[in-house]
C-alpha cells in the first residue's frame, strides 16, 4: 500500500490487490504497458495497443477476417470435427473439454480455413485459435489443414497459415503426434508443386506445431514479440537449470538467430504478404 | 537400496525384484554344487521352474506404466549393439556440415545381409560418462540435420534407410532452441516423407515424441514389442494434465503408448517379439526377432516400384487421424 493509500480512510480506499476492475466490454487494458483502451478503437486497430504496438492475442475467425478481402470468403473443411476416439479422460474427459472450448469459442475445433482473397490475390488462409484448448493440434486440424494444401494444390493458389498453439493435443495421444508428419508432408507436396506456403508465428506457437508445419514456410513470418520454440521455457528451465535469457524464444530472437525472414507488424500483414506473395508468383504488384 | 529391507538388484525395476531374488537363490544353490557332495540339481530345476513361470505371470500383466519402464530399462539394447550384431561392416558417419557432431544419433553405411543400408538411431549412453556424452539419448538440431544428410545420401544412391528410434524426446536447452530445434525435426518430416528409398522405422525402447518421430516417417513401423511411442512421456503428461507427476502411470494407461494398443490403433505396422522378460534377458534371440523383421519388411517394400511406395507412405500419412464429417 503506497502512502498515499495509508492516507485515505478506510471507506473510500480501493481494493487494489485484486484485479483491476475493468468494466465488461467497453474498456481494455493493454497486458503490456497497462494503458485502458476503448475497445472499439483497439478493434479497429487489429488488437494492437496504439499506445506501444503490443500485439494481443486475436481468435482465428478474426484473423482471417481481418486478413482478408471482405468478398469473396468461402470457409473450407468445417465439416471436419473432432470425436474422442481414444475415451481419453485425465482429470477431465477429453469430450468435456471439447464441449467447453466449443461453447466458449463457438468453433469446433482449433483451426479454421478460408478461401478468399489479400487485395484481390486469391488464397488459401488458415488460422488456429488459441483459446480452443490453446490451439493444440489434433486430427482436426491436421484434417482441415490438409483440406487447405489439396485446395491450394486443385486451384493452384498459395497458402497461409497464422499458427497460435501450444503443440500437439494430448489427448489425441499419438494420434496427435502423427498429424506432425502428415501436415509436413503436404507441405512437401505444395513445395514440389511450386506453389508459395507463407507461415506467420504469432503468439505463442511451440512444441509440434512450430516442429512441423510452422517452421517449413518458404517465408516464415513472426508478428513482433511472439513466443516461439519447440520446448517451453519452463521444461527448458527445469533442464538446465538456467534463468533464460531476456527475450529468449521471442521473435526478434528468432529473427536474431536465422529461424524467421521477417518480423512483420499486424498492421501491415496484408500489404507485405500480399507484395511477396506476388512477386513469388511472378505476378504484377498488388 | 532397499527393497522390503532387502538388497535391490539395479539390474532389475522394480515389479522385477521377486525374480530378482529367486534367480539370486538359484545363483547361490549352484555355487554350493560346485563344491559340496549334495546333489541340488534337482533343487536348482524346480526353481528354474518356478522363476519362468514367475517370470511369465508379471509379464504376461504388464502395465503400460511397466512396460514404459521396460523401454527405459538399464540393461535394454540400445541401438550401437543391435547395429553391432545385426549388420556387418558398419562405418558411422559423423556430423551435419554446418554445426557439429551429435553423439546422439549415430548413422552410417552398413551391410544388411549383405545388402547395403544407411542406419540410423539414436543413441543413449551405459555408463554416466557416456550418457552425458550420448546426452541421454536427446537428439539437438545437428543431429537430426546429419539424420537428414545421410538419409538424402542413401536416396542419392539408392540405398534403403533403416532408423532405430530410442529416445526421451529432443533436447529441450538453450541452444538446441538457438539452432532452431523445431526447424531441424519439421524439415526432416519433410524430407522424409518424400525420399525415393524405402525406409522402415524401427522403435526399440523410447519413442519420445516428435524427437523419435524426426526419424519416424516412413513405410513401415515396427516396434519391439516393451518399447513404447508417445505424444508426450507419461510424467510430462501427468503434471500438466494431472498437474501431478505422481500420475505418471494413470497418464500412461490414458495414452496407450504400448505396441500392442498401438497396433490395435492401426499406427503401427508389426511388433516385434521379445524374449521373455525382455531384449536384454537374451539378446541374440532379440536380434534375431529384428533381423527377421526388417529382411521381410525390406523384401516387401524393395519389390514395388519407388513410385508406388511413395504413393503409399503419402496415402498412409494422410489416413492418420479421428474425425468425423459433419454437415
Amino acid at each position: 500500500m503506497s502512502w498515499f493509500e495509508k492516507l485515505m480512510p478506510s471507506k473510500i480506499r480501493t481494493d487494489a490487490t485484486g484485479k483491476r476492475a475493468v468494466p465488461e466490454g467497453v474498456w481494455i487494458k493493454c497486458d503490456s504497458c497497462n494503458a485502458v483502451l476503448y475497445r472499439s478503437e483497439l478493434e479497429r486497430n487489429l488488437e494492437v495497443c496504439p499506445k506501444c504496438s503490443h500485439h494481443m492475442r486475436i481468435g482465428g475467425r478474426r484473423r482471417l477476417e481481418t486478413f482478408l478481402d471482405e468478398e469473396p470468403r468461402i470457409e473450407i473443411a468445417a465439416e471436419v470435427e473432432p470425436v474422442d476416439a481414444l475415451k481419453f479422460k485425465d482429470s477431465k474427459k477429453y469430450k468435456d473439454r471439447l464441449v467447453a472450448s466449443q461453447k466458449s469459442t463457438g468453433e469446433q475445433d482449433a483451426l479454421i480455413v478460408m478461401r478468399g482473397q489479400v487485395k484481390g490475390l486469391p488464397l488459401v488462409a488458415a488460422a488456429f485459435d488459441f483459446r480452443f484448448m490453446g490451439g493444440s493440434m489434433g486430427s482436426v486440424v491436421g484434417e482441415r489443414f490438409i483440406r487447405a494444401v489439396n485446395t491450394c494444390l486443385q486451384d493452384g493458389i498459395p497458402l497461409v497459415c497464422f499458427s497460435a498453439s501450444g503443440g500437439a493435443r494430448m489427448q489425441e495421444a499419438l494420434f496427435s503426434l502423427m498429424q506432425m508428419s502428415k501436415t509436413s508432408a503436404a507441405l512437401a507436396k505444395l513445395s514440389r508443386r511450386g506453389i508459395p506456403f507463407i507461415s506467420v508465428m504469432t503468439d505463442p506457437t511451440m512444441g509440434g506445431v512450430s516442429a512441423s508445419l510452422a517452421m517449413l514456410g518458404d517465408i516464415n513470418v513472426a508478428e513482433p514479440k511472439a513466443l516461439i520454440g519447440f520446448a517451453g521455457p519452463r521444461v527448458i528451465e527445469q533442464t538446465v537449470r538456467e534463468t533464460l535469457p531476456e527475450g529468449f524464444q521471442r521473435s526478434e530472437f528468432l529473427l536474431d538467430h536465422g529461424a524467421v525472414d521477417m518480423i512483420v507488424d499486424r498492421r501491415e500483414m496484408r500489404d507485405k504478404l500480399a507484395n511477396v506473395l506476388t512477386m513469388m508468383q511472378r505476378k504484377a504488384a498488388p | 537400496m532397499s527393497h522390503d529391507g532387502q538388497y535391490m538388484n539395479p539390474d532389475f525395476l522394480d515389479f522385477e525384484q521377486p525374480i530378482a531374488e529367486l534367480e539370486a537363490k538359484i545363483e547361490e544353490l549352484r555355487y554350493l554344487t560346485d563344491d559340496s557332495d549334495i546333489n541340488i540339481n534337482e533343487e536348482v530345476g524346480k526353481l528354474q521352474a518356478k522363476c519362468k513361470t514367475l517370470t511369465e505371470s508379471i509379464f504376461s500383466k504388464l502395465t503400460p506404466w511397466q512396460t514404459a519402464q521396460l523401454a527405459r530399462h538399464p540393461r535394454r539394447p540400445y541401438t550401437l549393439d543391435y547395429i553391432e550384431h545385426i549388420f556387418t561392416d558398419f562405418q558411422e558417419l559423423h556430423g551435419d556440415r554446418s554445426y557439429g557432431d551429435d553423439p546422439a544419433i549415430v548413422g552410417g553405411l552398413a551391410r544388411f545381409n549383405g545388402q547395403p543400408v544407411m542406419v540410423i538411431g539414436q543413441q543413449k549412453g551405459r555408463d554416466t560418462k557416456e550418457k552425458i556424452r550420448r546426452n541421454f539419448g536427446m537428439p539437438r538440431p545437428e543431429g537430426y540435420r546429419k539424420a537428414k544428410r545421410l538419409m538424402e545420401m542413401a536416396e542419392r544412391f539408392q540405398i534403403p534407410i533403416l532408423t532405430f528410434i530410442d529416445t526421451p524426446g529432443a533436447y529441450p536447452g538453450i541452444g538446441a532452441e538457438e539452432r532452431g530445434q523445431s526447424e531441424a525435426i519439421a524439415r526432416n518430416l519433410f524430407v522424409m516423407s518424400e525420399l525415393k528409398t524405402p525406409i522402415i522405422c524401427t522403435v526399440i525402447g523410447e519413442g519420445g515424441s516428435g524427437g523419435a518421430l524426426a526419424i519416424g516417417v516412413g513405410d513401415r513401423t515396427m516396434m519391439l514389442e516393451y518399447s513404447t511411442y508417445s505424444v508426450i512421456s507419461p510424467e510430462g503428461c501427468a503434471s500438466i494434465l494431472w498437474k501431478s507427476a505422481e500420475k505418471a502411470s494413470d497418464a500412461a494407461e490414458a495414452l496407450g503408448i504400448t505396441s500392442e494398443r498401438l497396433k490395435e490403433l492401426g499406427l503401427i505396422d508389426e511388433i516385434i517379439p521379445e524374449p521373455l522378460g525382455g531384449a536384454h534377458r537374451d539378446f541374440d534371440s532379440t536380434c534375431k526377432n529384428i533381423r527377421d523383421a526388417l529382411s521381410s519388411a525390406l523384401d516387401r517394400l524393395q519389390s514395388s516400384s519407388i513410385d508406388k511406395l511413395l504413393d503409399q507412405r503419402y496415402h498412409r500419412l494422410m489416413s492418420y487421424g479421428n474425425f468425423k464429417e459433419g454437415q
